[in-house]
């Protein structure tokens, strides 16, 4: 690596800082990129341990701070990025940031957006490849889940034969990607209490990736997550390597989860609530364990990660405790409803929806979410965001009366009208996308109640 | 038949396949002002290799789906429906074609790689792949039954749609791309049958579409103009202007 490239980028980093854009998470690796092409891969090869890539539509961000707290308790050094700034640059950024610092980073634990990952894989040639799952997102940015799958078909075949892929056994489309190949490590989640009635609306992927017969599913976890069969060719979900065998909710605080894998159980409580966190706990186990950590470091790793940025992260205002659930597609939103729904007291909403670049400047899929049950207990609801009048309507259709709801588009505002119609004491529920998340979390970290992201660790 | 005991009948057309558009929500929107209004809908899933029965339904509704979907549905629909489904429209019942579904309406899809995907033709239109998708807000100056509106929702196609002589366009085009990109009409209408790139999904934005699909279907079922008791729109209108000012700025902030 020579000089005067990571000089120039890192000095790029400083300034942006100091100007207070973003933090500087993505400028520096830019330059960097800009500068030297290579230095993603020249920078990689530099970590003894190798490096680990997480992609998933729906938990990356909260998994791999779950992976990088077992890493730590198994004493390892690690350079990571940070949720957001998840792509290429984001990548090399973190690299770039490591660099002289010592004791020098081993290994690289990366959270990679879904369609940068097939680059990033290319560049960085992980070493294990956590793929988690696929669900309907923003259509307007990625194109349709099939385009996706397809590259991915692609990248994990041209995997070198040491690398691990980690792959979720209950996503049919995520499964179908190991066809053929050894070596691969998979995880699902063998617990049969946590079944659903049947296929949520959100659901996709619930035909044969092989033959296109419809899939028909023994249990339904999470979206299409489950336990699924093929009529028509005789494909199936395999029984998985790593296995949630007991999950236990907390109501909306947090899980307990027993894991069975192949060094031994793992037995942890975590502060994350809901289902789609005992996945992101299993797949974070899977991802460990490839990575070879030892499973008493894991149980400690997943009792010590708090919640990620916006991901089940709580916060106290005017004596009202509010806890922020991201939710950015249908089937996250709909963990985040039945999340919400653990709780027995009726709980106070604030549901916030942007149509930005990052969020997707799409938003029927507001209408793909079975909000229903959620209304129907609803103490108080508090509408915002740039679109905040398509929510409004979304639950007008729903059957909800206008008069018990508020739309208020102005976030600052909405927020202190929902934290004033929530008792002293009691909890406010957020349900925002990723740039409202982001909005709503500025106005908190300026009122001294949260931490700003990119000072996280 | 009098309009205070009747229950509308939908037949929605590849529920299953063709739903990726939050389709779902034009439906509840549908049955929503039905039953503000006293009035029932029934609807009626017709999947794949489903027969359509002469008769049974008033209104049909046919939503967007994923590429490998849609080509399964295609190849169903000339099969197994597109005759009794032309009957259907011919002897007046409506039609909502969204999407996949107005490219399906027409006479065809032809592929980037030259491949030729079957349309019942219902609507006159044709379409051809694109090099790109047509992406983003859309908002139309819209034509129905002589009333001008302003319309509002968001596209998302590859595909490039002109319209035949048999076909008008729901409307011209005031932000965003239209049917193609290049002549500045946007969706197609023979008779009560309506297709459009307009998403979002369309109706809780544009509940005049909604009325008016509404109404061509009572008059359907009961054989005589039904006039539909006015609702309160003031949400409607309110995210429709919303809306409208979003698709006006400049995008990607
Ligand atoms: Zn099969």
């Amino acid at each position: 690596m020579t000089a005067p490239s990571v000089t120039i980028a890192r000095a790029a980093g400083r300034l942006s800082r100091r100007l207070g854009r973003g933090g500087g998470t993505s400028l520096p690796g830019k330059v960097l990129l800009k500068l030297r092409p290579q230095a993603l891969s020249e920078l990689g090869r530099e970590l003894p341990r190798g490096v680990t890539v997480i992609s998933a539509t729906n938990g990356k961000t909260t998994t791999a701070r779950l992976v990088a707290s077992c890493a730590r308790e198994a004493g390892w050094d690690l350079v990571a990025n940070t949720s957001g700034a998840n792509l290429l640059s984001g990548v090399a950024t973190a690299l770039l940031d490591a660099q002289g610092r010592r004791p020098a980073p081993e290994a690289g634990l990366f959270e990679v957006d879904e369609a940068a990952l097939v680059e990033v894989a290319r560049q960085l040639r992980p070493r294990v490849l956590l793929l988690m799952n696929l669900f309907r997102d923003q259509l307007d940015r990625y194109g349709e889940l099939e385009h996706l799958a397809a590259l991915w078909t692609r990248m994990v075949a041209e995997l070198p034969a040491s690398a691990t892929p980690v792959l979720n056994a209950d996503d049919p489309a995520i499964s179908a990607l190991g066809a053929g190949r050894r070596g691969v490590l998979t995880f699902g989640i063998d617990d049969t209490s946590v079944a659903l009635d049947a296929l949520p609306h959100a659901a996709d992927s619930t035909r044969c990736r092989l033959c296109a017969h419809p899939l028909t599913y023994d249990l339904v976890s999470l979206g299409h997550l489950g336990h699924w069969r093929c009529e028509g060719c005789g494909a199936a979900r395999v029984s998985p390597d790593v296995r949630a065998t007991r999950v236990t909710l907390h109501g909306a605080t947090g899980i307990a989860v027993r894991i069975e894998t192949p060094q031994g159980p793992v037995e942890a409580e975590l502060p994350l609530p809901g289902l789609h966190n005992a996945y992101n706990a299993t797949a974070a186990t899977a991802a460990a364990i490839a990575m070879g950590i030892a499973p008493d470091a894991i149980a400690r790793g997943l009792a010590a990660s708090p919640a990620a940025f916006g991901r089940g992260e709580r916060v106290t205002l005017d004596g009202r405790r509010l806890v922020l659930l991201l939710a950015k597609n249908p089937t996250g939103a709909n963990e985040t409803v039945r999340t919400v729904l653990l709780d027995p007291e009726p709980p106070h909403l604030l549901i916030a929806l942007n149509d930005r670049t990052a969020d997707g400047h799409d938003i029927s899929w507001i209408w793909d979410v079975d909000y229903e049950p959620l209304l129907a207990r609803a103490a108080s609801l508090t509408l915002t965001g740039d679109r905040a009048h398509d929510l409004a309507l979304r639950m007008r259709y729903a059957g909800h009366p206008a008069e018990r709801m508020t739309v208020i588009p102005d976030p600052e505002a909405a927020l202190d009208h929902a934290v004033a119609t929530a008792p002293a004491g009691g909890t406010l529920y957020v349900l925002p996308t990723y740039t409202a998340m982001l909005g709503l979390r500025e106005t908190l970290v300026r009122r001294g109640v949260a931490e700003a992201f990119w000072r996280e660790r | 038949m009098s309009a205070a005991a009747v229950t509308l009948r939908l037949g929605h057309l590849y529920p299953g396949e063709m739903n990726i558009y939050a389709d779902r929500g034009n439906i509840a929107v549908l049955e929503r002002r039905l039953a503000w209004r006293g009035l029932g809908l029934e609807v009626t899933g017709i999947g794949i290799g489903d027969p359509i029965v002469a008769g049974a339904h008033d209104l049909f509704y046919l939503g967007g789906g994923q590429d490998r979907d849609q080509a399964v549905v295609a190849e169903d629909l000339a099969r197994t429906k597109a005759g009794a489904l032309r009957e259907a429209v011919a002897g007046g019942a409506a039609g909502l074609c969204v999407c996949g579904g107005f490219q399906l309406a027409g006479h065809g899809y032809t592929g980037t790689d030259g491949s030729r995907m079957p349309g019942v033709g219902i609507l006159d239109l044709d379409t051809v792949a694109g090099p790109t998708r047509l992406i983003g807000n859309l908002v139309i100056e819209a034509e129905l039954d002589g009333e001008r509106r302003s319309v509002v929702g968001f596209e998302n196609h590859a595909g490039r749609t002109r319209l035949g002589p048999g076909s008008r366009p729901l409307g011209r085009v005031v932000q965003g791309h239209g049917n193609n990109g290049e002549d500045g009409l946007e969706g197609g209408v023979t008779g009560r049958v309506i297709g459009t790139y307009l998403h979002g999904p369309l109706l809780p934005k544009n509940p005049w579409i909604a009325d008016t699909l509404i109404g061509w279907a009572l008059e359907h079922r009961t054989g005589a103009p039904v006039a539909l008791a006015p609702l309160d729109d003031t949400m409607e209108e309110e995210a429709h202007a919303a809306a409208v000012a979003r698709a006006t700025r400049r995008r990607g902030r």
